[in-house]
């Protein structure tokens, strides 16, 4: 079952329209992802905090989501530092530690987390619902708007068939081992799936037609954009373009900064 | 004019089905449904009832036959596009006609569908819903419904496209008594002429003025009545009583 904790609010962000927050959230992921440079993924990762106290969503909710992500960059702790070829920076028995191992995890780890928590307070403070509605405003395919709006709508459905189904494998006293009884159990049990998932798709279909449906996509929400969201998206996009310039001319950055401060004695 | 001079709603005449590799299911099938009809059917499982009832909204195609709506012959996609602005069909399971997030969009998909601007598709959707006295349910989210709520709540979705004809598949399948009541009761209260399905004799009999049957893929009517005994069991059976 979908929960949508975050959905409801009254925050700034809640408050603020879906198209504009969208917008926000796939411009932040595109650049926090193409950056490598440490100082800008600190600030991208202070940036998501701030968006994250900005939605005034407890802290103590938000960070147990993270730990689906945690789980892979541990993963990636294990592996990089010595995987990767570089100038070594210690010894741990026979590997060896690499700078450019450690690097590459911590970048990493600093753009996912960041990504998530940007992710989080800019979209999971909207219903699926209204995600699908705005995008449907913002005149992203009809297709696509029906995948998030239909997966959201049915993934629940599917599930409780394949709960149907397990249960009635383990009232036949199915117990999985390593076997080929067990192997081929699953394998029936995920094909059962498919197909009650195509005749659901087929006979939802039908209702649709029954009501006239002819693929065009109509929503009854609209959305207004105003003052406010001319700020965020201006603030947002003036901090963005900063990290990019930083990104690609380090330099000009530092030469602005000591222009703007005076030059260290 | 009177209703014996108006067309039929629908006219089925000498309609053939097969599922491809199966026997037949409608043999030669005929029916009518004129205004005011309120017809209830009732056959065994797999005697083709729901085959039916989508091959009167044209998701089935006949092998042959002859479908006519409202006096006009249909038998092109193109045709029944128009017939499924006049006649609603409401599903055997409620969760394949609920595919928006929340109950509002829900009801709102068919008026929108017919060209409604969104503030006419938003207040016709209100008024069915408390039409089935279902007002406080607009910004439940549908997935989240019991089995009778979301019953209720595909009925409006049907009503809300203010069809001329309704066709219900197997209305009660599932209600608990309660909500059966309230389904009889809004039954009651439609205007339009309606064709049913249900395998329950006390819901057709409190709701439909004829009750057909099935049988080798064709249609009996109720011409014939049949002096029966039955068995039933209730509380307190045992005390001397009287049925009225």
């Amino acid at each position: 079952m979908i929960s949508e904790p975050f959905a409801s609010g009254d925050s700034f962000l809640h408050r603020l329209d879906p198209r504009v927050r969208i917008l926000a959230a796939a411009a932040y992921s595109f650049t926090v992802a193409l950056s490598y440079r440490l100082p800008n993924l600190l600030a991208a990762l202070v940036l998501a905090l701030a968006l994250v106290a900005l939605a005034r969503l407890p802290l103590n909710q938000v960070l147990p989501r993270l730990k689906v992500v945690l789980g892979f960059l541990l993963l990636l702790w294990l592996v990089l530092p010595w995987s990767y070829q570089g100038t070594t920076v210690a010894r741990l028995g026979p590997l060896a530690v690499s700078r450019e191992g450690l690097l590459l995890a911590s970048q990493i780890t600093l753009k996912s987390v960041a990504i998530l928590l940007a992710l989080i307070a800019l979209l999971a403070t909207m219903t699926t619902a209204r995600l699908g509605h705005a995008m449907n405003q913002m005149r992203i395919p009809d297709k696509l708007v029906f995948l998030i709006l239909i997966t959201y709508r049915y993934i629940f459905v599917i599930e409780q068939e394949y709960q149907k189904l397990w249960r009635a494998a383990r009232i036949r006293n199915f117990r999985p081992g390593t076997n080929l009884h067990t192997y081929r159990t699953y394998a029936y049990l995920i094909g059962m799936l498919f197909v009650r998932a195509a005749a659901r798709a087929k006979r939802v279909h039908q209702a649709m037609k029954c009501r006239c449906f002819q693929g065009k996509f109509h929503t009854l929400e609209e959305f207004a954009s105003g003052r406010r969201e001319w700020l965020f998206a201006a603030v947002m996009l003036l901090l963005l373009t900063g990290m990019a310039v930083y990104e690609l001319a380090p330099a000009a950055v530092h030469h602005l900064f000591t222009l703007a401060c005076g030059s260290p004695k | 004019m009177s209703p014996s001079q108006q067309p039929p709603l629908i006219k089925l005449e000498k309609i053939c089905f097969a599922y491809p590799g199966r026997p037949p299911v409608l043999r030669n099938l005929d029916l009518e449904l004129r205004p005011g009809d309120k017809i209830g059917l009732a056959a065994p499982n797999g005697s083709g009832k729901t085959t039916l009832l989508h091959i009167i909204m044209g998701l089935l195609r006949p092998s042959s036959g002859r479908l006519e709506f409202f006096g006009r012959p249909a038998a092109e996609e193109e045709d029944f596009i128009a017939v499924r602005r006049r006649v609603g069909l409401l599903f055997q399971d409620a969760d394949d006609q609920l595919f928006s997030p929340t109950v509002l969009d829900d009801v709102a998909f068919g008026p929108l569908n017919l060209g409604k601007s969104r503030e006419e598709a938003r207040e016709i959707s209100l008024r069915t819903l408390s039409f089935l006295g279902l007002e406080d349910f607009a910004d439940r989210v549908t997935f989240k419904l019991s089995g009778g709520e979301k019953r209720l709540v595909s009925l409006a979705t049907v009503l809300a496209m203010e069809p001329e004809v309704l066709l219900l598949d197997e209305p009660t399948a599932g209600l608990d008594q309660r909500t059966k009541k309230m389904l009889i009761d809004i039954m009651q209260n439609l205007s339009q002429a309606y064709l049913l399905i249900s395998h329950e004799f006390d819901f057709l009999a409190a709701t439909a003025d004829h009750i057909y049957t099935m049988e080798e893929g064709r249609i009996l009517l109720d011409d014939e009545l049949y002096i029966h005994q039955h068995q039933h069991a209730h509380r307190l059976g045992k005390q001397p009583h009287k049925h009225i």
